[in-house]
């Protein structure tokens, strides 16, 4: 299988280069092209800390049926600095080509896997160098035989603003790169099906901030930190269409407390970090179980401790996620496996965050942040929105308002500041039912009941069991977590095909899944192995805790590096081989 | 008009003489002068006897951590802007702990009136220097004495052009109480030091101390030069002076930010019909 298997019309383009070079609008504007011709796409990417120099790439895949992670092998490599080459090419598929610009890397390579296009010198001979950008994406496209109309659309939709010189020059640079490639490239041998209608292209990172704004998200503080900056971008950009206020905290530590000031005051509140500002959290998060304070918490995880490896991946803060905080109260912990899960599972976030009046975290990492995915739509249907405060006249109309009630449930209404003659009073110390500082030891103990024991059941019950994947009477079984969701699903598909296989995959994971009836799958399943990227399988002991269950096999990966199916498979392979 | 003590909430567990006494009178005092009403403002505390203070008090509260005070008061405001919120705050809470929120909350100057308790001792654990302790102070846990500088929130505030700066003492409420309504009155970021015996611990800055020391700026002060007011900050030691030392009229942050400008953050309900719209971005 040295060049990977491959069925109906499945490419991989990777664009690899120096920072600070394009890279990412190049492969955006591509996979937006494949998007819009209505196939099925996913992207990611890998890129250094830093914003200058180095070596990144982006890596597109695109296909006519639904594609949920990365292949090994490629067949279009961009090479826009010479590292690319000998980084890259052992990952050229039969008939893949590697297309550069040998005026702008310094060097001819004669082998005819290789298309030189001079990206420069067309770019200038359309006005400016500056547009060597988009001569590259006119070649590749050229090297496709994919028409050019919606490559146009889209640089008419990014340059409109600069003015029509602009658009003009740039569609011509596109043409000459696509010309150029059409005429000069006689290897390729490319056959791209018929369009279809236009898919939606979305990344984690956009999945979990739309989800925030659906969700009636109204306060957004953070601290910049990779990889949940991204949000912060995002929702600062609905602002002023939605009514949102987005406030750069001085540091995490601000940022939740400011959350959880917005959110007393009676607006949604979320804010966004990664681990290392999570760990500047800890004490906000237990503030929030305590004063029973609604608050959403993202939480990148990267590969650390400290500051590891800042833009890579890792899931290495599950555990970190679940227990991290002084004391005893309860939370809910999430690990969207797709932008789609994140979407929905931000919602479900703020919704049970409201609802029993707790913080609410939703976990991904690097990978999931990056990398893009297409679907048809996400049903707005399937959003909650339940204003679950006390405002207004329904809060005016009871005669006695204590903050912290004891109730049937343990959730007491949350009324509104200011809206009422009925004060809102709440403390970090254990208090009684108005707010205020107690000491003694029958209180305590109706406090903890009330704010822990009788909502923890309602909470569980709420969570959703895990998604089976394939054969529902599995021999192999994979298990797995978050980000993983996509490329165990693609290692299950091909497997399949010779033996009944299956992925679990936990993405509502704290509390625990109460209606846990698969683990007759796991007693019956002849291999079952889990997948985690992190070193001690942090997921595999959170299982054992919940359920006594032990994995006989575990395939861990901690490079910080995403894995390709190829490189699953081979993993997998070695188990169930032995086996 | 209101009486003060229509402010009174639970009984203070605060030490008999306790500087914070005259503080919470001064306070209940202006706020039945301005006659707003309890829900009508909201007190912000961190931890610290200080801390403790919206409990004696009739109000709205959120007393949450050591030294996040003004965070939280920030996030309130943010999403409220008709509420008045008041920061309460020790010098070990807003000084030391809470150091970094400081700066940047002079920064936003976002309408919140802080009020400082400041003992220049940690009363709560019982001895130990604080930020604006004074150099060579021996505690059980400093027996050579306290090496740093001492901590001048004023200068410090000054320097950071905050909106409203201004000294008073626990041991004139009269006097105090006009100045917490002068911060009320203002439109901005506004620091209240608050000179503060603690009786227990501080054994150095007492009543007797401070009243040998303070005195009161002269009516032709004009606390609108930043530069005279800096010299007047810069004083400590034999003369302390009281009272507004500097203000300035930088629009406030609720104001500057388009989104709350007209309207508070509470009142404008989310419309998710726009959702539908927004989602074709990603086509």
């Amino acid at each position: 299988m040295p060049n990977g298997e491959r069925r109906g019309m499945d490419y991989t383009i990777k664009i690899g280069g120096e920072a600070g070079q394009g890279i990412q609008t190049i492969g955006e504007t591509l996979a937006r092209v494949f998007s819009r011709a209505g196939y099925h796409v996913f992207t990611h990417q890998d890129y250094e800390s830093r914003v200058r120099g180095g070596h990144n790439f982006f890596q597109i895949r695109f296909s006519d049926k639904p594609v949920t992670a990365s292949r090994t092998y490629i067949d279009i490599l961009v090479a826009f600095d010479e590292e690319s080459i000998p980084l890259h090419q052992h990952e050229i598929r039969d008939n893949g080509i590697i297309i550069y610009d040998a005026s702008s890397l310094g060097r001819k390579h004669e082998q005819d896997h290789f298309l030189d296009v001079p990206f420069i010198e067309l770019a200038e001979q359309h006005g400016n160098k500056i547009m060597a950008n988009t001569v590259a994406v006119g070649a590749v496209l050229g090297m496709l035989r994919l028409q050019r109309d919606l490559f146009d659309g889209i640089i008419r939709e990014t340059f409109s603003k600069k003015g029509e010189d602009i658009v003009r020059q740039n569609i011509g640079a596109a043409a000459s790169g696509f010309d150029f490639a059409l005429r000069n490239c006689p290897k390729c041998s490319f056959v791209p099906s018929s369009f279809g209608p236009p898919m939606m292209l979305i990344s984690g990172i956009e999945g979990i901030a739309l989800g925030a704004v659906a969700s009636g998200c109204k306060f957004y503080s953070a601290y910049p930190m990779t990889p949940s900056t991204g949000i912060m971008n995002y929702i600062a950009g609905k602002e002023k269409e939605y009514g949102i206020v987005v406030e750069q905290a001085e540091d995490e530590i601000a940022a939740i407390n400011m959350a959880l000031g917005a959110s007393f005051a009676g607006v949604r509140a979320m804010t966004g970090t990664a681990g290392g500002g999570f760990a500047l959290m800890a004490e906000g998060l237990s503030l929030a179980g305590m004063t029973e304070t609604p608050v959403v918490i993202a939480l990148g995880q990267r590969p650390a401790p400290a500051t590891g490896l800042p833009t890579r991946t890792e899931q290495g803060d599950l555990l970190f996620a679940i227990f991290t905080a002084h004391g005893e109260f309860p939370r809910v912990v999430f690990a969207p496996g797709t932008p789609e899960q994140a979407f929905y599972l931000t919602n479900k976030a703020f919704d049970l965050a409201e609802k029993f009046q707790i913080p609410a975290l939703v976990i991904f990492d690097q990978y999931l942040a990056d990398t893009e995915w297409t679907y048809d739509r996400f049903d707005l249907t399937k959003i909650r929105f339940r204003d679950y405060r006390l405002r207004g006249d329904a809060l005016r109309s009871i005669s006695r308002y204590k903050r912290h009630a004891f109730t049937e449930t343990g959730v007491s209404d949350f009324g509104i500041l200011g809206d009422s003659e009925h004060l809102i009073v709440t403390d970090s110390d254990e208090h009684d039912e108005e707010g205020h500082i107690i000491e003694d030891a029958e209180t305590r103990v109706k406090m903890v009941e009330k704010r822990l024991l009788k909502k923890l059941p309602l909470i569980r019950r709420e969570i959703t069991p895990p998604t089976l994947y394939g054969s529902g009477e599995p021999d192999i079984l994979f298990v797995c977590w978050g980000s993983l969701y996509g490329i165990v699903r693609e290692v299950v598909a091909m497997l399949s095909e010779g033996r009944k296989t299956a992925m679990l995959h936990f993405s509502e994971i704290y509390p625990f899944p109460d209606a846990f009836d698969h683990r007759a799958l796991l007693e019956t399943a002849k291999v079952v192995i889990s997948v985690e990227q992190n070193a001690t399988g942090q997921f595999s002991r959170l299982l054992r805790a919940e359920t006594g269950y032990a994995f006989n096999h575990m395939i861990n990966k901690y490079d910080g590096r995403p894995f390709t199916v190829e490189q699953l498979l081979s993993e997998a392979d070695a188990i169930i081989s032995r086996v | 008009m209101p009486s003060s003590a229509e402010y009174s909430g639970q009984i203070p567990a605060w030490c008999p003489g306790c500087g914070n006494f005259g503080i919470l009178s001064a306070f209940k005092e202006a706020m039945a002068e301005l006659e707003i009403k309890p829900h009508q403002f909201t007190v912000v505390s961190g931890i610290g006897q200080s801390g403790k203070f919206p409990h004696y008090v009739k109000c709205n509260t959120f007393n949450g951590l050591h030294g996040r005070t003004l965070p939280v008061a920030t996030g309130i405001r943010l999403a409220n802007s008709d509420m008045l919120v008041i920061a309460v705050a020790g010098d070990g809470d807003c000084y030391g702990e809470g150091g970094n929120h400081l700066l940047h909350a002079i920064r936003r100057n976002s309408n919140i009136k802080l009020f400082v308790h400041d003992n220049q001792i940690y009363g709560l654990t019982k001895g130990q220097p604080s930020p604006t302790s004074v150099e060579g102070m021996i505690t059980k846990n400093h027996p050579f004495g306290v090496f740093s500088e001492r901590l001048n929130p004023l200068a410090l505030a000054i320097a950071l052009d905050c909106s409203f700066v201004a000294r008073g003492f626990a041991g004139d409420t009269v006097h105090l109480a006009h100045l917490m309504k002068e911060a009320i009155l203002h439109d901005g970021f506004s620091l209240v030091d608050i000179l503060q015996p603690c009786v227990t611990f501080n054994k150095i800055n007492t009543y007797e101390w401070y009243r040998q020391r303070v005195y009161y700026l002269e009516s032709e002060y004009d606390p609108e030069n930043r530069v005279s007011s800096f010299q007047r900050a810069l004083e400590w030691g034999e003369r302390i002076p009281l009272g507004l030392i500097y203000r300035n009229h930088r629009p406030i942050l609720e104001k500057r930010n388009p989104v709350i400008g007209e309207k508070p953050l509470i009142q404008q309900p989310f419309d998710a019909t726009a959702i539908e719209e927004t989602m074709k971005e990603f086509y």
